[in-house]
């Protein structure tokens, strides 16, 4: 009788191992090895890496350095909400709180900018619609992430973190204009 | 002094009262929570599928925590103390060492998810599953976690203990059983999970009463310590249960000790790094940190759950042979018990696991893959697949063979059991896959208006979506009704099921226990023995070979696809 799961088994156990048991463990093996290396390999040479620049910083100073970005690129208002068009390859700032978005912002198509991501109050979630492209916000953290916007248009920005009884309300704006078609 | 055993007509093991009594009272406690979590599971399904949308805002988020708390930890736990006094005190003929201890933590555990309970519909409670902090709940809600998880750290020390007594006291010979070796690794599991748990929600409950701060980024870390780990607690039980299934249905043979074993140490070893999986959009942690943990150290827990894939079916595929299946690569399979609830659970969960749960797990839980995935409905997608299809599964169908082994009763409805697994497990592939192809289109995980009324921008998820979330709750609404099944068939067996009495006749028992515990013991062919041969290159287990090339295939192609996907995004870094 061969030993089953549940009957114990007698005497030394460790045994050599059938063939297809060591094809399917070497297969197995080798399949962990590139799902490992796929890693370190995108980000010397993928586009998408979510790496950014990573600082603590106190929620209120976060928030001023925001009312100061608002206050020196804003260019308009949509819907009571400041547009802020920064300059190509400055750094950007948007902040999550229950339960808006602050501000909404306007960049150049395939130029760089750093956004820098942080909540002042829980955890919220970056969610660009309709691409589908998650970030964690947390509260006391400084995410900066460097951005280029390949296609023009109006993107949303949902909050997938559970937030607060108005979480479902919270929802942002970027805006993408093409330098080449839109004169300024 | 009267015999505390009773010895067990059909194994013939010897059955501790005290393991007896304290598996029944776990057991039936695990049932109330799959009712209370079920319950709350079809009122946020009905919510979510937006053409209905039942619930009110207030109430969506407050029945989804019920609905997290009750499953990922009530439910779950009491069960695996029903499985960790099995697999010891009774797989090993053993008594239960400190009862008395059994039941001050069985106790304990009740109050603290009465608490729990009690602060969660009250409203005390409106934080979700994870309570991230500084989302604040009254400290009564961590105060019964906290409760909760003592009794069952508890228990994890009976089990060790019943582990040493019953060696001490030479209850068995040999080595522990398999099945007993991956509890022992559920346990293991669950006593590093369970500190974690103190960990976070000890500070949690003196910060809700003001007494000290917790850091936002810390708690996320350290709770998904307990968070992610005491999923693997059930990873691993559910493999003992595969195992021990496995057993019961068919015989499976353990086709090497030594492989099954080390991929369980490989379990204990590494899986508890998967805290990561959840932090890989967080500004905490850099690259290295990210990969080194997401993958448990160059994915060896992923080889572990891999070689048990591998060696089940194996196992069975081999059981089978040895019993004279010896037709073709499949003939096994094709003549398997298929009406046996035992034997269709095990394969159903096998299957779905690997399939869904397992590829999707592993791919988004990859470091850059994770951008889109994170918080989408993709993650659900994957984990009711692993936890729901997988484990939950496994779990009722060894209550099939639990109710007539332990409870010593007959199966009521038979026939209905019969269909259970069949409904349950179609129902929640059908939910999970298009629940995550939803996900795919970035829609929101935890989140109660996706036509977000009342924002101050709008967002329009296309017409697909629409259709995948009808199709979601068409599926969740048949696995609702498979789950239903399992309540009415088990709650009626154990309080109004006729007892199974003394004849142990297939004639006495057919249609109404499950096939397993009447065609043994299962006898091996000497001349299946000898026809135990190597099918050309595919080996002893052809059957088990190709099944695992199919799901290699699909592994690497839904991989590969998604970095696919990924490339498609605005370049972030």
């Amino acid at each position: 009788m061969h030993a089953t799961g549940i009957t114990p088994p007698k005497g030394v156990w460790w045994k050599p191992a059938h063939k297809s048991e060591k094809i399917w463990a070497t297969v197995a093996f080798v399949w962990c090895m590139v799902l490992f290396a796929m890693m370190p390999v995108w980000h010397l040479r993928g586009g998408q890496n979510p790496s950014g620049i990573r600082a603590k910083v106190a929620p209120e100073d976060f928030q001023a350095r925001v009312q100061e970005f608002i206050r020196d690129h804003q260019i308009g208002t949509d819907n009571g909400f400041p547009v802020v068009a920064p300059p190509p390859g400055s750094d950007v700032y948007m902040i999550g709180q229950m339960w808006t978005w602050l501000p909404v912002l306007q960049l150049e198509k395939d130029a760089e900018y750093t956004l820098h991501l942080s909540a002042l109050d829980v955890n919220h979630g970056f969610n660009l619609y309709p691409f589908n492209v998650n970030f964690q916000v947390v509260p006391g953290y400084d995410y900066g992430l460097r951005i280029v916007p390949t296609e023009a248009g109006e993107y949303g920005v949902v909050c997938n973190e559970f937030c607060g009884l108005g979480h479902h309300l919270m929802v942002g704006k970027v805006i993408v204009v093409d330098p080449e078609t839109e004169a300024p | 002094m009267i015999n505390p055993f009773r010895i067990c007509p059909t194994t013939g093991l010897g059955v501790h009262k005290d393991a007896d009594a304290l598996i029944k009272a776990n057991a039936v406690a695990a049932t109330v929570a799959l009712l209370i979590g079920g319950v709350a599971a079809v009122l946020v399904l009905l919510t979510r599928w937006q053409a209905v949308h039942l619930l009110s805002d207030v109430w969506f988020y407050r029945i989804l925590t019920v609905h997290g708390m009750n499953m990922l930890i009530f439910f779950i736990l009491f069960f695996e103390m029903a499985v960790l006094y099995f697999a010891s005190a009774v797989l090993l003929n053993c008594r239960v060492p400190a009862p008395k201890t059994g039941w001050a933590a069985f106790a304990l555990m009740v109050a603290g998810a009465a608490m729990v309970e009690w602060a969660m519909i009250t409203g005390r409670a409106d934080v979700l599953f994870t309570s991230y902090v500084p989302l604040k709940a009254h400290w009564s809600f961590y105060l019964g976690v906290i409760l909760f998880a003592v009794g069952a750290i508890l228990v994890t020390g009976i089990f060790f203990a019943t582990l040493v007594v019953a060696k001490r006291e030479r209850t068995y010979e040999g080595s522990v059983p398999l099945v007993t070796f991956g509890a022992l690794t559920a346990a293991v599991i669950a006593a590093i999970t369970l500190l974690h748990g103190a960990a976070i929600y000890i500070p949690t409950f003196l910060w809700s009463l003001d007494l000290m701060s917790v850091d936002p980024q810390v708690y996320r870390l350290v709770w998904w310590g307990l968070g992610h780990s005491s999923q693997q607690i059930n990873v691993a039980a559910m493999v003992a249960i595969w195992y021990l299934l496995g057993a019961l249905t068919v015989g499976a043979v353990v086709v090497n000790e030594k492989i099954s074993r080390t991929a369980f140490v490989l379990y204990i070893l590494f899986i508890s790094m998967a805290s990561a999986h959840h932090l890989l959009v967080d500004p905490g942690f850099g690259p290295s940190w990210k990969i080194v943990n997401t993958s448990y150290f160059m994915y060896m827990a992923v080889l572990a759950s891999m070689l048990h894939g591998f060696t089940v079916p194996a196992g069975i595929e081999m059981g089978m042979r040895l019993r004279g299946f010896t037709q073709g690569i499949f003939g096994w399979l094709r003549r398997a018990p298929w009406h046996d609830p035992g034997f269709s659970s095990l394969c159903l969960s096998v299957v779905v696991f690997g399939f869904v749960g397992g590829i999707t797990g592993v791919t988004f839980g990859t470091e850059q893959i994770n951008i889109i995935a994170h918080n989408t409905l993709r993650i659900p997608g994957h984990f009711h697949a692993t936890v729901v299809s997988g484990t939950a599964m496994a779990f009722m169908g060894v209550t099939y063979y639990v109710i007539p082994l332990i409870f010593r009763k007959k199966i009521a409805f038979y026939p209905l059991a019969k269909w259970q697994p069949w409904v349950f497990s179609a129902g929640m592939l059908v939910f999970s896959m298009a629940m995550t192809f939803a996900g795919t289109f970035g829609i929101p995980r935890r989140h109660w208006d996706i036509t977000f009324a009342g924002a101050p921008f709008s967002v329009e998820y296309s017409a697909a979506v629409d259709l995948l979330l009808a199709v979601m709750a068409a599926g969740g609404l048949v696995a609702a009704a498979g789950g239903a099944m399992y309540i009415v068939v088990t709650v009626w067996s154990v309080f109004f099921g006729k007892p199974l009495g003394d004849d142990m006749t297939p004639s006495a028992l057919a249609g109404s226990v499950p096939p397993g515990l009447y065609t043994r013991p299962f006898k091996e062919l000497p001349a299946a023995q000898a026809d135990l041969k190597e099918h050309g290159r595919l080996g002893m287990m052809p059957g088990t070979m190709i099944l695992v090339g199919v799901f290699m295939l699909a592994f690497v192609v839904y991989y590969f696809a998604n970095w696919k996907l990924l490339s498609a995004m605005w370049q972030i870094g």
